[in-house]
């Protein structure tokens, strides 16, 4: 079967028995579906179109990139809560005879989606949205190096989120796992377009990251405020400059498994069979070869936001910053060098599997130097208990836990008793959740203010962390447990005589404490738009901090600084703030060049998502129109001259005058 | 006013459910005591070892644990901003001493875990035989969608989902897959290895106490993945041997036909196999080798070491 055998010129392999046919899964198309015609038709009810188009859909703006970024995150943070409502669900009942409420296929196809969405369409998307955000304002800068790449890198994102929940309207769903091993993710064991659908989103999506990497890097290189060296930079930006300079050397990893592996797939050829020379244990190394960094790509930011959280409600500067620096990079420099750690259970010799051991406990060394540094931010500080700070002492408590359960891991022999088990799923999720999840939280409810002019609700925040830690805690220390007495990840049921289901029972019940929390979270969103003239900010700085993004008014104006700030301090506001150093009283403001708006971003990722639903059904005629329309666009918008227009001081001044 | 309301409510909530949390672990940690825990309860000297490297990291690790936990909560205790009798200096930023110390401590605590992981990682190496005075029993496990074969090639019989061994005598296992990537694992004996078509990964383990053991595939592998379990049967010698006589009267013959039969998708019920043709396990591996594009040699799957065996693929 090849890409060449398809049933039909025009619909390649899509049918109407594409179309789901299972109750539950017929629930999920509707619920995609509905949402999509319900926001069509408010917008067109409240006659938004052009709005959107003008302020959101063609904006090259990073502020609003960003806010996008977490909007589509959010959605999808609802979507994976709501696969494991329905893993939790399977495993509380599907004991002994009883067979739960999802069929093997259906629960498999479950928690690969759950997982690559947590990771590429959560993790990854709260994180672009908050760099965006955070970081052409914290280094004084007006704009990010290359504006109209990192429209594209986003639309990419967005056309991967649309690739990712089409599965569910028509066609399946990966069931192979959210790294899809081979040979179960080859053609012979998952002939449907389930892994069709994982590689293309990962795919497209990854392109966009890979992009967004590299702009990034160029934006913290080159666009820093005078004055502000890189070891004057905040530590949010080290964190990311770390995790971009991760995601360039990794993401090219990912793109050419896919690749090889789609080649597999629609060209009949055997980089990862079993047979005719192919080697699935190749692809297990790549793919964790891009897979381990990947992790740190993701908790890098939120250690950043941890250091720039703690110093801010302690009053005081951030403990150890060259020793935080340096962690940084050792974590760097060692997460390539980890990646065997992932499969001990291989049969590499003991040899090998040693090495990787050691490698991978030394990085719990530089993790440690970071941890004691927050902790000793505080220490002859003042400590103001507001919910970013909350989110800060679950992730030392959680991440601590979680990091031991890595440390027996890392010992390969201890590893043969606990990989694949639910140990293992416990372990990586008290990583992830905490040290991912609860920073970027910390972080949303730390940056709210200065992205929208108002505060959230505290109250709210407070019961929303204290919801998810309960729920977190209920719902993994289970797990452990589960794991040591033998059970593994994935089973869609289990014997009863085990004693297994009342653990289970009690991870579902933690669930619910989770869902509580994204109600409250969500709760909090709207309780303080409703009262957000209560809670605005008028100074810029709502929380008294030390960074650049807090010396602008909150929001920012478009271009962010109307006289590009002084940098040359560690914690530049800080500083001028102790030194009581006023800001001039009519400064001299110049011309300011900002990017056009631009739909070619949009059009680009059209394009890409085109290609890869023609890739998905072997629809040949869409694939080759897809391609001319991306290197249409590329072309046009490239050698595109009128890509700029001007600020002038004029209109500098009166839009300054009215914030 | 209102401010006088709110701090204690905050502590409320916070006091609450922090003991909430505290009796929720205790009820798991007491519910989970009156029930087998076959990776802390191993009934074999692999997995005995292996427990206690589990519990030599977890006691270096509690090192530096505690003062962790000790710090965060009581800097935060103390240094809370209401309490304005604690000392504050806002400007205090390194100690050439404290960073010294956090670089320093923990680095000499996985000094002495990386001496114990390369020592542990070579003696507990599941290509390592066991020492014993007894020899070791052999047996070929293949991973099928979605059981396991046990051919005892010594024995020329094989079962089906059951894998009886003789207690205190190690257990030479070679361990293949006709199916996707699968994981061996019987927690009470001891730790996996991955089963992969088309090569052959080894694993040692031994059973000392009699009883029968839980195993099952730990890798996902396809729709029937979660009834890929099966029994370790530690039975006394004089039973094994017992068993083997019976078993070798059994009218089922495992053919290359009977195999193919055997190795289609689908779940199975214990079976046992009277005879077994010879080679059925290189026969089924070196399915894998043939057709090769590139020139492969064509043996490497059963030298003894390291043979994870296919070309290409230096893991060693």
């Amino acid at each position: 079967m090849s890409l060449f055998a398809t049933t039909s010129a025009l619909w390649g392999r899509l049918s109407i028995n594409e179309l789901p046919h299972d109750v539950i899964m017929a629930g999920g198309a509707v619920t995609v579906v509905g949402a999509v015609f319900a926001t069509i038709a408010l917008l067109t009810i409240t006659k938004r179109w052009k709005w959107l188009w003008k302020e959101w859909l063609t904006s090259v703006d990073p502020k609003k990139i960003g806010i996008m970024y977490i909007i589509l995150s959010t959605l999808m943070l609802l979507r994976g809560l709501a696969d494991v409502i329905m893993m939790r669900a399977q495993q509380a009942l599907a004991s002994g005879d009883a067979h739960g409420i999802l069929s093997a296929d259906h629960f498999q196809q479950v928690f690969s989606a759950h997982g690559t969405i947590m990771i590429f369409f959560v993790a990854m998307g709260f994180m672009f949205g908050l760099i965006n955000l955070v970081v052409p304002l914290q280094i004084g800068s007006r704009d990010v190096s290359f504006p109209f790449l990192n429209a594209t890198s986003f639309w990419l994102f967005a056309a991967g989120v649309v690739l990712v929940n089409l599965s569910l309207v028509v066609g399946e769903f990966s069931a192979a796992g959210w790294l899809a091993y081979p040979p179960l993710s080859e053609l012979q064991y998952s002939p449907g377009t389930g892994v069709d659908y994982w590689i293309w989103s990962l795919q497209i999506s990854g392109a966009g990251s890979l992009l967004a990497g590299i702009n990034f890097i160029a934006t913290i290189l080159k666009m820093r405020a005078p004055g502000m060296t890189l070891m004057k930079m905040p530590m949010f930006t080290w964190s990311v400059l770390g995790a971009m300079t991760l995601v360039v050397f990794a993401f090219p990893i990912l793109t050419v498994t896919l690749t090889l592996l789609a080649l597999d797939r629609s060209l009949g050829m055997h980089f990862f069979t079993s047979v005719m020379g192919g080697n699935p244990m190749m692809y297990v190394n790549l793919i964790w070869a891009w897979g381990h960094p990947e992790v740190y790509i993701l908790i890098l930011p939120a250690f950043g936001v941890f250091s720039e959280v703690v110093p801010t409600f302690s009053r005081k500067r951030l403990f150890g910053y060259t020793s935080m620096v340096w962690a940084i990079w050792a974590i760097v420099f060692l997460s390539f060098i980890v990646w065997l750690h992932h499969f001990f259970t291989m049969g590499a010799g003991a040899d090998v599997n040693a090495f990787f051991g050691i490698m991978t406990m030394i990085i719990a060394v530089p993790t440690g130097v970071k941890i004691f540094n927050w902790i000793f931010t505080m220490y002859r500080g003042r400590v103001h208990f507001t919910s970013p700070m909350l989110w800060f002492m679950g992730f030392v408590v959680m991440f601590t836990i979680g990091g031991v359960a890595g440390v027996l891991m890392a010992v390969p022999p201890a590893d043969f008793q606990l990989h694949n088990s639910l140990f293992l799923v416990a372990h990586f999720h008290s990583m992830i959740i905490s040290g991912v999840l609860f920073g970027y939280f910390a972080g949303l409810s730390y940056w709210f203010p200065k992205i929208f002019g108002f505060k959230l609700n505290e109250t709210l925040g407070k019961l929303a962390f204290w919801n998810w830690l309960i729920g977190f805690i209920l719902a993994f220390v289970p797990l452990y447990i589960l794991g040591l007495m033998g059970a593994t990840r994935r089973m869609d049921h289990y014997d009863a005589s085990l004693g297994w289901q009342p653990l289970f029972i009690v991870a579902g019940v933690g669930v619910m404490f989770v869902i509580a929390g994204v109600g409250c979270q969500v709760l909090q969103l709207a309780y303080s738009i409703w009262k957000r003239n209560e809670n605005r900010d008028t100074t810029g700085d709502p929380w008294n901090a030390r960074t650049l993004e807090w010396a602008t008014s909150s929001p920012p104006p478009e271009y962010n600084f109307a006289v590009i700030p002084d940098g040359s301090s560690r914690d530049a506001l800080w500083e001028q703030k102790q030194n009581n150093k006023p800001l001039p009283k009519d400064p001299l403001y110049t011309d300011i060049v900002v990017p056009k708006n631009t739909p070619y971003g949009l059009f680009i990722a059209g394009a890409a998502l085109a290609f890869g639903f023609a890739m998905i059904w072997h629809i040949l005629w869409l694939g080759a129109v897809a391609v001319f329309a991306l290197l249409l666009a590329i072309i046009t918008r490239t050698t595109s001259d009128n890509t700029t227009r001007v600020i002038t001081a004029k209109e500098v001044k009166t839009m300054e005058g009215t914030q | 006013m209102q401010k006088f309301r709110r701090l204690p409510l905050a502590r409320i909530v916070a006091i609450g459910s922090t003991v909430f949390i505290l009796l929720v672990v205790a009820g798991l940690i007491w519910y989970a005591h009156g029930h087998s825990i076959p990776v802390l309860q191993p009934k074999g000297e692999i997995g005995d070892k292996e427990r206690q490297l589990i519990f030599f990291a977890l006691g270096l690790s509690v090192i530096v644990v505690v003062p962790v936990f000790i710090m965060l909560f009581s800097f935060a205790w103390r240094f809370r901003a209401s309490n304005t009798k604690a000392k504050y200096l806002p400007n205090w930023d390194s100690s050439r001493l404290f960073e010294s110390l956090w670089w320093a401590i923990p680095s000499v605590l996985i000094l002495v875990l990386s001496v114990v992981t390369w020592q542990s990682s070579h003696q507990l190496d599941p290509y390592q035989p066991i020492q014993s005075n007894a020899r070791p029993l052999k047996v070929q496990v293949v991973a099928l969608q979605w059981k396991w074969l046990f051919i005892y090639p010594d024995q020329g019989v094989a079962t089906v989902n059951y894998m009886p061994i003789p207690t205190n005598q190690p257990v030479d296992l070679t361990i293949t897959s006709d199916a996707p990537m699968n994981a061996f694992w019987v927690p009470q004996l001891g730790g996996q290895v991955y089963a992969m078509a088309g090569m052959s990964t080894k694993l040692h383990l031994i059973a000392n106490h009699d009883g029968v053991y839980e195993g099952r595939s730990s890798n996902i592998s396809g729709k029937g993945f979660s009834d890929m379990t099966f029994t370790a049967n530690a039975l006394p010698q004089a039973s094994f041997d017992h068993w083997v006589a019976q078993t070798k009267n059994h009218h089922l013959d495992l053919s290359s036909q009977t195999y193919a039969a055997l190795a289609k998708p689908a779940t199975s019920k214990p079976l046992t196999y009277g005879t077994v043709q010879a080679n059925l396990y290189d026969t089924i591996i070196e399915k894998y080798m043939g057709n090769m594009s590139t020139p492969a040699p064509k043996h490497n799957y059963h030298v003894d070491r390291p043979t994870m065996s296919h070309d290409g693929m230096e893991m060693e």
